[in-house]
């Protein structure tokens, strides 16, 4: 019984304990990439296309960090069940996404042919 | 001790089956992120979003919802300690950097809407309004569950249920922020390039 008091108070559910430094990492890492990429955008600073693989890469690390500083997501045992579930909707959102983009591309190229 | 297990496997599958919603959410994300990427510039000779949006607007709007996630992990650390007063005043700073965001947005529809660019001007401008819109009432529905508790936490104080709740509610404001780098990369941001 002696342990049951501070059980409950550090529930975690599956994610890494959250802690002060975690979110402070997050909430920084998060500002400076969005201030970078609002700038290279804002300030014209790179080529069209160059731009968009910028922020496109710029998202996807932000989306990163804030999977892990800010959901605490992590490949332990308890944290895997919700780690799949997780990796398997990024999959559907590409197949969604991916998926729409190739076949109306196909669809507009084929239809400007005749 | 065997009643304190049973309840703390049965919590952990309630916050499991709370993040399979979730990961559903995001399948309707994607569905309505894919609509928007094909049909984004299909404007039917009017203007694209890139020219009618300001982008230092929305990026003052993207520092409110951040600010809020963070705020956010500040009433859970003080969940933790157990300190009612800092949870409620931390929920009372979240609800209001999440007010602004919402308002903001709000504020930039009913503009672009009396300036003649309303949704039924073009099917981008349709996809436009059902994808940010979406997470506008996403995040209202959240403010909306943030009271709820802020009023519920103020009069039961944190209970077993209350840590649950605030860790549900935790989870889907997370994810909402991430939704959000993805709408101001992709329609905000590459629109203006």
């Amino acid at each position: 019984m002696s342990t049951h008091a501070d059980v409950p108070v550090t529930e975690n559910y599956g994610t890494s304990p959250k802690t002060l430094s975690a979110y402070i990492i997050g909430l920084f890492l998060s500002l400076l990439l969005t201030v970078i990429a609002f700038l290279l955008v804002g300030k014209h600073m790179l080529s069209n296309s160059s731009l968009y693989i910028a922020v496109s890469i710029l998202a996807v690390i932000q989306f990163c960090v804030q999977s892990l500083c800010f959901l605490r997501l992590n490949a332990g045992p308890e944290g895997r069940w919700n780690l799949y579930p997780f990796m398997f909707a990024v999959f559907v959102v590409f197949v969604v996404i991916g998926g729409s983009l190739w076949i109306m591309y196909n669809l507009n190229y084929n239809m400007m042919a005749h | 001790m065997s009643t304190h297990d049973h309840h703390h496997s049965s919590d952990a599958m309630d916050v499991f089956g709370f993040w399979i919603y979730i990961m559903s959410d995001c399948v309707l994300f994607a569905a309505i992120f894919a609509a928007y990427a094909v049909l984004h510039n299909k404007t039917y000779g009017g203007l694209g979003i890139g020219q009618l949006a300001s982008l230092p607007y929305v990026f003052v709007e993207t520092m409110a919802l951040l600010a809020s996630s963070f705020t956010y992990g500040m009433a859970i650390l003080a969940m933790y300690k157990n300190n009612k007063t800092k949870v409620l005043f931390w929920l009372g700073v979240t609800f209001l950097f999440g007010l602004s965001f919402v308002s903001m947005e709000v504020k930039e529809f009913i503009h672009m809407y009396f300036e003649g660019h309303g949704w039924q001007t073009s099917a981008a401008m349709s996809a436009f309004y059902t994808l940010v819109g979406t997470h506008g009432f996403h995040v209202s529905m959240g403010l909306l569950w943030m009271l709820t508790l802020i009023v519920q936490l103020s009069m039961y104080g944190i209970t077993p249920a209350m840590r649950r709740r605030l860790t549900y509610l935790g989870l889907f404001w997370a994810f909402l922020d991430i939704v959000w780098i993805f709408v101001f990369t992709i329609v905000y941001l590459m629109g203006v390039i």
